[in-house]
């Protein structure tokens, strides 16, 4: 959002212009009143670092995320299901779009964040690693991965920086169509044949651990974690929000008529958690190095779009740029 | 090249920022404002790159009313917008610090008093 804007200084300004130690004080003390940092408000360059790191991974993931979906689109069962599963894709571009922008206000230019991801060097959510076999994936993606991140994201809503906070909320907004048109498909199969029962059944089998390690590692293992909550990015640990998850999906998992592939579920009544079952942290590193089920045809799907692109933006730039110059002429000769 | 949950949190370190990718000719950013419905002003809903007014009118239409959150857009190219200095922050703002007498809330003697 705004970013690039020129500031007109006055004369007055220039006298009280703030060194980076009361830059510091006053970050410090919006910290402390629990208020929110702008674009161009100072800010210690770590909380900068830690913020482009967060956002470009978060608009990466939503851009990636469209894939395993739009994988469905010409398969879809029926003209409604299709319309929504198309829908629910460009909700994600969306997403990903607001989160560049949000990005871009802390000085990093889009170009930069597009070409990082295209040259593997950027980083987005393991859950996108994971192949879509069947149609019911297509629930469990939407009741399960779409309402992990309903979970991470709600909270992200009042993070510390204003534009990210605002870009959350706009993507919040959207999510719970996503998670129920998820869980109805769901619904739908689990009330269907038994063959289409056991379908959705094994695409909750299958999404339901890599739903729960989208909260990322626990926290014992979690080293930014600390630092995101003192600057009041994150609003819970990982822990926490899984655990809070869990819950919500041991309720609704009823209501399908399905079982989740976890015979640890507990309340704690001592710690009032919900505790789930052990996960397999080495399948995460494992997706996380590179060695996931679909991180190369992933990234290759990505790079093919943005190279068969390219003749498309740089149309429109060549037509911007004639456009400009004949109206300009035009001009020249009226006057 | 992959990484943990939706919001970036894999548990890796950050690493500094890799060296920057020399630009071709990226799109200009341009300011999105959303008017709601009519009789509300404009409210900015965010940005997008675009070649040109025409397309990033187009842009904003498909990114920022998707669910019918506006009846008009008014597309600014973020380099037209002058703001102030956020500097400034206190001397610039101050001159309305104490003169309460501007709010209707000042004037006390009235109360009670019908449609005043
Ligand atoms: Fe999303
Ligand atoms: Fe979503």
């Amino acid at each position: 959002m705004v970013q690039n804007l020129q500031a007109v200084s006055d004369s007055q300004s220039e006298q009280v212009r703030e060194s980076a130690a009361s830059g510091q004080a006053y970050f410090d003390r919006i910290m402390a009143e629990d208020s929110r940092i702008e674009p161009r408000d100072w800010m210690p360059e770590a909380y900068r670092r830690t913020l482009v790191r967060q956002i470009s991974q978060h608009a990466h993931s939503e851009i990636i995320g469209m894939q395993p979906e739009a994988n469905w689109i010409t398969r879809a069962p029926s003209l409604k299901r299709k319309a929504i599963l198309m829908a629910k894709v460009q909700d994600e571009a969306g997403h990903g779009l607001y989160l560049y922008s949000a990005a871009e206000t802390l000085g990093t230019p889009r170009q930069k964040m597009t070409e990082d991801l295209i040259a593997g060097n950027a980083r987005y959510s393991s859950i996108f690693n994971y192949p879509a076999v069947s149609w019911a994936d297509m629930g469990a993606i939407g009741w399960l991965v779409d309402g992990a991140a309903i979970c991470n994201q709600v909270p992200l809503c009042r993070a510390s920086y204003g534009p990210y906070g605002r870009a959350m909320v706009r993507v919040c907004k959207e999510e719970s169509f996503h998670q129920r048109q998820g869980f109805e498909i769901l619904l739908e199969l689990a009330n269907g044949t038994p063959e289409q029962k056991q379908m959705a059944q094994d695409a909750v089998n299958r999404w339901y651990a890599p739903s729960l390690m989208m909260f990322g590692p626990p926290d014992d293992d979690s080293p930014n974690s600390k630092q995101s909550m003192a600057w009041n990015i994150k609003r819970f640990s990982n822990d926490e929000l899984r655990s809070r998850f869990v819950g919500m999906m041991v309720e609704q998992v009823e209501v399908l008529g399905l079982t989740l592939p976890d015979s640890e579920i507990r309340f704690n009544e001592e710690t009032k958690m919900w505790e789930h079952g052990p996960l397999d942290w080495n399948e995460f590193r494992e997706v996380l190095a590179g060695r996931g089920p679909c991180n190369a045809q992933r990234m290759e799907r990505r790079r093919e779009a943005h190279e068969n692109g390219a003749w498309v933006r740089e149309a429109a730039a060549e037509y911007a740029r004639k456009t400009a110059a004949w109206s300009a002429e035009a001009a020249g000769v009226a006057s | 090249m992959t990484g943990g949950s939706t919001t970036g949190d894999d548990g890796a370190k950050a690493t500094p920022a890799a060296e920057s990718i020399p630009a071709s000719t990226p799109w200009p950013l341009w300011e999105v404002f959303v008017r709601s419905s009519r009789g509300l002003s404009h409210v900015h809903a965010g940005s997008l790159h675009a070649p040109d007014a025409p397309m990033a009118l187009r842009n904003a239409r498909d990114l920022y009313t998707r669910r019918n959150e506006g009846v008009s857009i008014w597309v600014v190219p973020a380099e037209a917008i002058a703001a102030s200095d956020p500097d400034a922050k206190g001397s610039f703002f101050e001159s309305p610090q104490g003169k309460d007498y501007r709010h209707a809330t000042y004037y006390t003697k009235s109360e009670g008093v019908k449609h005043l």
